[in-house]
């Protein structure tokens, strides 16, 4: 494999030849084309627009008229709200954010490490049944997780992990073990096997090669794969709200949804923008400033390079 | 090549592999596939939340039930309606959005990250904003989408949005393609950019017009891709939950497969029921991927 899906959206690209004038024709489509990327622009930007202006427009003074609007003076009182509740707006997610926090950190190093590992032998050590045994794995990764839901909640309450956050770490990891498979398998496979075929001799090479020759030229592919896992379990809302039975303290995905759906009859809809928005940022921090290495993630699920 | 290194192997290195990865192996057995089958023995018996109660095997009749019951196909209805607009709607937008930067212009890297960024955000977070500026009050009273609608001259498009049963899964799709247009964008446009320059140069120098070269130099090539962003597509349709409960919660109008297994499960707590429909659910997610994993594996073998 020469160049990966990543490098070649990134890859500055112009087919066009930059010395020449353009003509009318040429002018007129090139004003199209910024025309309809700003539009575009404009429609993917808006809801987050929206959330940050009327965040900051405080508690009460939040109107759907208004909603595109700016605000008159700056008011942050429904963050402190949002953040960690009021006498009456009882729900914080200070709290669940820190829990969630680690039971996403914890996952993603776990799966990590589980995903390098088979990664490494699906790429370089094939068994007979390798091949198939993958396929398998990946099958894991399409299935929709309600046609296992009900037996795992029946294990992790037998077990008693429910409603702590380990249940969670365990089904991360669980469930991440294909994905993670394959973005360690195809970044491996890229490796020439020229410079493992030295060592290979026994299993105690095996390990050796991993340790001294495959692990230090790994650190692009655990990226990817903790950007991949910490996104994904920090959005994650279908295991949150099964295995935990909704329990709004556990995890962030149903806290915000907790905002939303509101135990007041009151909607304070700038505490609920605020809110999201606060639970967003993690994600988008981590798409800020590692967004190459969240799109490799990304189109990995796509089975290509 | 490849083949001749694997000779080589002892039969120890080779076994060594399996040690390694055998206890995922095993995890993945148990909790992917196991859990399925039980799901299945679930799904044929009469359980529901009482433990006491003994539990009596029922054969297919979980199953039947669910085509005569009118949530059930109306939820199915629901999935399909909003799978078609989702999946046309994000096509088109991503492609176009691909065509548009394909050739490179100044910018783009600040256009390409704004257009991936939604991606980033859960659906439970972007529900509420989602919520909110779908509001269905029009005219006077309209505030959000159909107040920005007016305000632009579009006031004849204003709409009830997810409320009333007629549009509500349009609507969804509405969300649901701003969040994966982005996904679309970036499988085409890499599409695009892996088709080598010299075809697009050896037309052109053949006297093909820009349009002649899109049409049948160009597009032949992206076949491959739009196959990937079909099923890509389909399989996340067909699981769509988050979107659904973070807009509308657990809404009739708006009720999709995932959702009404959801309900049944924890509000009716008929657990025999919430299985078979999950694994109808799986049934058609299977029909489409298991194709394409199969399809992925033989080419895999050639590389």
């Amino acid at each position: 494999m020469s160049k990966d899906l990543v490098d070649l959206i990134t890859t500055k690209h112009d087919v066009r030849n930059k010395k020449r004038k353009l003509n009318g024709k040429e002018r007129f489509w090139l004003i199209f084309r910024y025309v309809s990327l700003t539009f575009i622009w404009f429609l993917i930007v808006m809801p987050i627009y929206v959330m940050v202006i009327n965040s900051l427009k405080g508690v009460k003074n939040v109107y759907l008229i208004n909603a595109f609007k700016l605000p008159e003076r700056l008011d942050f009182s429904a963050w402190s709200v949002a953040w960690s509740g009021t006498d009456y707006f009882p729900q914080s997610i200070s709290e669940s954010m820190t829990r969630t926090l680690i039971f996403v950190i914890q996952s993603s190093i776990i799966s990590a490490v589980i995903g390098s590992i088979n990664g490494y032998v699906f790429a370089k050590w094939k068994f007979k049944g390798s091949n198939l045994i993958f396929t398998l794995f990946l099958f894991g990764m399409f299935i929709p997780y309600q046609a296992i839901m009900i037996p795992l909640v029946r294990v992790a309450t037998e077990v008693g992990i429910n409603k702590s956050i380990y249940v969670l770490v365990f089904a991360h990891v669980i469930y991440g073990i294909p994905i993670c498979t394959l973005i360690f398998r195809n970044y491996y496979e890229a490796i020439p096997n020229e410079l493992i075929e030295a060592g290979r001799v026994d299993k105690a090479s095996m390990i050796r090669i991993y340790r001294s020759i495959i692990l230090p030229l790994s650190i692009p592919a655990f990226v990817v794969v903790l950007i991949w896992q910490f996104t994904s379990a920090w959005n994650d809302f279908l295991f949150a709200i099964f295995l935990t039975g909704g329990s709004p303290k556990l995890s962030v995905a149903t806290t915000a949804l907790n905002f939303i759906t509101g135990s007041s009859n009151q909607v304070y809809y700038g505490v609920n923008m605020t809110a999201s928005l606060i639970v967003s940022l993690p994600t988008l921090i981590v798409y800020i400033f590692l967004g190459r290495y969240f799109l490799r993630g990304l189109l990995s699920g796509s089975l290509k390079g | 090549m490849a083949k001749l290194t694997t000779n080589r192997h002892s039969l120890r290195t080779r076994i060594g592999g399996l040690f390694f990865v055998l206890p995922s192996i095993i995890t993945v057995l148990i909790f992917v596939y196991g859990m399925i089958i039980w799901s299945i023995n679930v799904s044929l018996t009469d359980q529901n939340s009482g433990r006491k109660k003994e539990i009596n095997y029922v054969g297919l009749k979980n199953y039947t039930d669910l085509i005569s019951d009118d949530r059930f196909t109306h939820a199915l209805g629901n999935l399909v309606k909003f799978t078609i607009v989702f999946i046309l709607g994000t096509l088109v937008t991503g492609f176009i959005m691909a065509l548009l930067l394909e050739k490179g212009i100044k910018g783009e890297g600040f256009f390409r990250s704004f257009y991936l960024y939604p991606m980033a955000i859960s659906f439970i977070a972007m529900g509420t904003v989602f919520n909110w500026l779908l509001n269905s009050a029009r005219d006077g009273e309209a505030g959000g989408i159909n107040l920005a609608l007016q305000k632009i001259g579009l006031g004849f498009l204003q709409n009830d949005w997810y409320v009333s049963e007629r549009g509500a899964m349009y609507a969804m799709a509405l969300p649901a393609i701003w969040q994966m247009s982005g996904y679309v964008l970036a499988l085409f446009l890499a599409g695009f950019r892996g088709i080598p320059d010299d075809m697009r140069e050896a037309a052109r120098v053949d006297g093909a017009s820009e349009s002649q070269i899109y049409r049948y130099v160009l597009f032949p090539q992206l076949t491959p891709t739009l196959l990937t962003v079909l099923i890509i597509l389909g399989h996340i349709s067909m699981k769509v939950f988050d979107l659904i409960i973070g807009i509308n919660g657990k809404s009739y109008v708006t009720q999709v497969v995932a959702v009404y297994m959801w309900e049944s499960t924890f509000d009716a707590r008929n657990y025999a029921k919430g299985t078979a429909i999950a694994i109808v659910l799986l049934v058609l997610i299977a029909i489409v991927v298991v194709p394409y994993l199969r399809y992925n594996n033989k080419q895999q073998a050639y590389r």
